[in-house]
């Protein structure tokens, strides 16, 4: 069994997404859609991930703990997504080749189960990338 | 008795739907229920009168926590925070009407800033191939009723735009096409089996990133070349199948999104597709649109345009002319070299929807929120300003994403005392009149607006 795998990673729209993001997101409905990852079940096995555990998802910026869902999509091998919002933003790059828009879709990850680590909140990520973040829930 | 409201706009999605009907009780001030809205839609009617709105401005103190101040206190500390700045960055107009988008054009230019919408993370790339190649396209009425054969491709518009295939693209029965979806042939183009790929008659599970290769494909088709066994992950028949398809349509209709240009390639994942419709005219009619994300994401690109001959990336800073070069005056590249020394984010939420090294790079300077809602944004903000709801609680002009513009109304009353963000610019622009001692300048006779005594009590 393999430790990481490298996946190609794309961040993009859910309708869930949509939804809990106009009911705020500071509430658990956010939390809970986009805090997730989704990939083809073969590269699961292949790494020994459990369905609803959490992995850390790794890009060229940074790093993030997300839980690992069935995909309510079809994904291919080889293919990862986290919907878009806050917990993708942490890994996405900055990078634009020049057009300004940064590259959400299309970059690699390695992603490696992390069971026992726990997801932040979005407050938590972005309130303490800038040093805001005062603790609690 | 409740009163119901009907041809209402939804202040969500590219598509603006304007049929929702939203129940109003007795007083006007809250929303019993909507109709004929998707569920995100629907959301923000009901969200608009929860308890927790806030009602006053926020500005951060030494601590780290938010003290309430008067809006006339926020007014002068954005004004002077603009004034300080040598190379401010105003950004984002997701959700917000042409009016205020106007006026922030005012304040930008009379403060030498940078003024830039979300379409800089989103459809940027769109805007510049579409400067190298044109824009074939049409409104959404004519796909409604002229178009047979639909392309979406990188897009899904059962997640990000839930009511477009009811109201144009793949179930409503138009003039020509009296039998709906039975009249259309839907394709999809999707790296992911996505909802929307699910309800068409073809998916393409193209390779992620190889978007160019697969129209290109489709092009080198169409003009009678030879192609590879596969290209971009499918299979030779398969293309082949889909190119003759388009082909024997009477009206075909590509419909392209992030998933064009939010990865490798950008702006010339969206030229070739342009050339692909042009093409496809020889043969039929095609025609192509851009699946704008939000309600009036297309208003600053018109109104700015007009106002500055640029639809994204203004660079105002120089005082003299307007410059535009995505890349060099673009929010993101501007946030990473560090070029922007004052940032104030107007009805979007940077904080959620940058890459969070942009977002640690604006934070080093004054902040400020301009929204509604409690976001990331705000919540790192050394100052949130509240604004009334468009679509919700303000009237105004949005530009759907066929560039139709459409008079939104206001459903209730918003909370008293809070301004639009029109008036809420207008008062700054006022403010940083005075603090120059320089006259406002106002267009179509407009009634201007002293800072001091506000039009908002």
């Amino acid at each position: 069994m393999a430790e990481k795998i490298v996946l190609n990673m794309i961040t993009q729209r859910s309708i869930e997404e949509g939804q809990a993001m106009e009911k705020g997101k500071t509430t658990q409905e956010y939390f809970k859609a986009c805090s997730v990852v989704e990939m083809n079940p073969d590269d699961m096995k292949r790494l020994g991930i459990l369905i609803n555990t959490n992995v850390k998802v790794t890009s060229e910026v940074g790093d993030v703990i997300v839980k690992a869902i069935t995909p309510t999509q079809f994904c291919p091998p080889g293919l990862a997504h986290i919907r878009q919002g806050v917990w993708a933003n942490q890994i996405v790059p900055p990078r634009t080749q020049s057009t300004g828009v940064p590259q959400y879709s299309g970059f690699p990850v390695t992603i490696e189960p992390a069971r026992n680590e726990r997801i932040k909140s979005a407050l938590e990520l972005v309130q303490g990338s800038v040093g805001l973040w005062k603790g609690g829930a | 008795m409740p009163k119901l409201i009907t041809q209402v706009g939804c202040p969500y999605c590219g598509a603006s739907c304007d049929d929702l009907e939203v129940l109003v009780s007795d007083d006007g001030k809250k929303i019993l229920e909507t109709r004929n809205a998707c569920v995100i839609g629907s959301e923000i009617f009901h969200h608009a009168t929860n308890p927790n709105r806030l009602k006053k401005p926020r500005l951060r103190q030494p601590d780290g926590s938010f003290k309430e101040i008067e809006y006339e206190e926020a007014i002068d500390y954005t004004a002077k925070a603009l004034l300080n700045a040598k190379k401010p960055l105003i950004y984002g107009f997701g959700s917000t009407n042409c009016e205020g988008i106007s006026a922030v054009g005012r304040v930008a230019e009379k403060a030498g800033a940078v003024l830039d919408n979300c379409a800089s993370i989103c459809h940027g790339p769109s805007f510049l191939a579409i400067f190298d190649n044109g824009y074939p396209s049409c409104t959404l009425g004519e796909v409604k009723n002229r178009a047979d054969v639909i392309v979406f491709w990188g897009c899904n518009p059962m997640h990000a735009h839930p009511r477009h295939t009811s109201r144009y693209s793949i179930f409503p029965r138009g003039f020509f096409t009296s039998r709906g979806q039975m009249h259309r042939t839907v394709i999809c183009v999707d790296p992911r089996e996505t909802d929307t790929a699910k309800l068409a008659d073809m998916h393409l599970m193209v390779k992620q990133g190889h978007d160019y290769d697969l129209f290109n494909a489709f092009r080198t088709v169409l003009r009678g070349h030879k192609i590879p066994e596969e290209v971009a992950g499918i299979e030779r028949a398969k293309i082949l199948e889909v190119a003759e398809k388009m082909r024997n349509g009477r009206f075909v209709m590509i419909f392209f999104g992030m998933g064009c240009t939010h990865t490798d390639g950008r702006n010339h994942n969206v030229d070739i597709a342009i050339s692909l419709t042009r093409d496809l005219n020889d043969h039929t009619k095609a025609s192509i649109m851009a699946m704008r994300g939000h309600y009036n994401i297309a208003g600053p690109g018109q109104v700015w345009s007009w106002q500055f001959g640029f639809p994204y990336c203004v660079d105002l800073s120089k005082g003299t002319h307007a410059h535009m070069n995505p890349g060099e005056t673009s929010s993101i590249d501007l946030a990473m070299r560090d070029e922007i020394d004052c940032f104030v984010n107007v009805g979007t939420d940077a904080g959620a929807h940058f890459p969070i090294d942009a977002v640690k790079h604006l934070k080093k300077h004054p902040f400020i929120t301009v929204d509604p809602n409690i976001c990331m944004a705000s919540e790192i903000s050394d100052l949130h300003i509240p604004v009334r709801i468009v679509g919700v609680e303000e009237p105004g002009v949005v530009y759907r994403m066929d560039n139709v513009p459409i008079q939104f109304k206001k459903v209730i009353d918003g909370p008293e005392s809070v301004p639009s963000d029109e008036e809420l610019f207008d008062r700054i622009y006022v403010r940083i009149c005075e603090l120059t001692q320089t006259e406002p300048i106002w267009v179509h006779g407009k009634a201007p607006v002293p800072a001091s005594t506000s039009r908002v009590k």
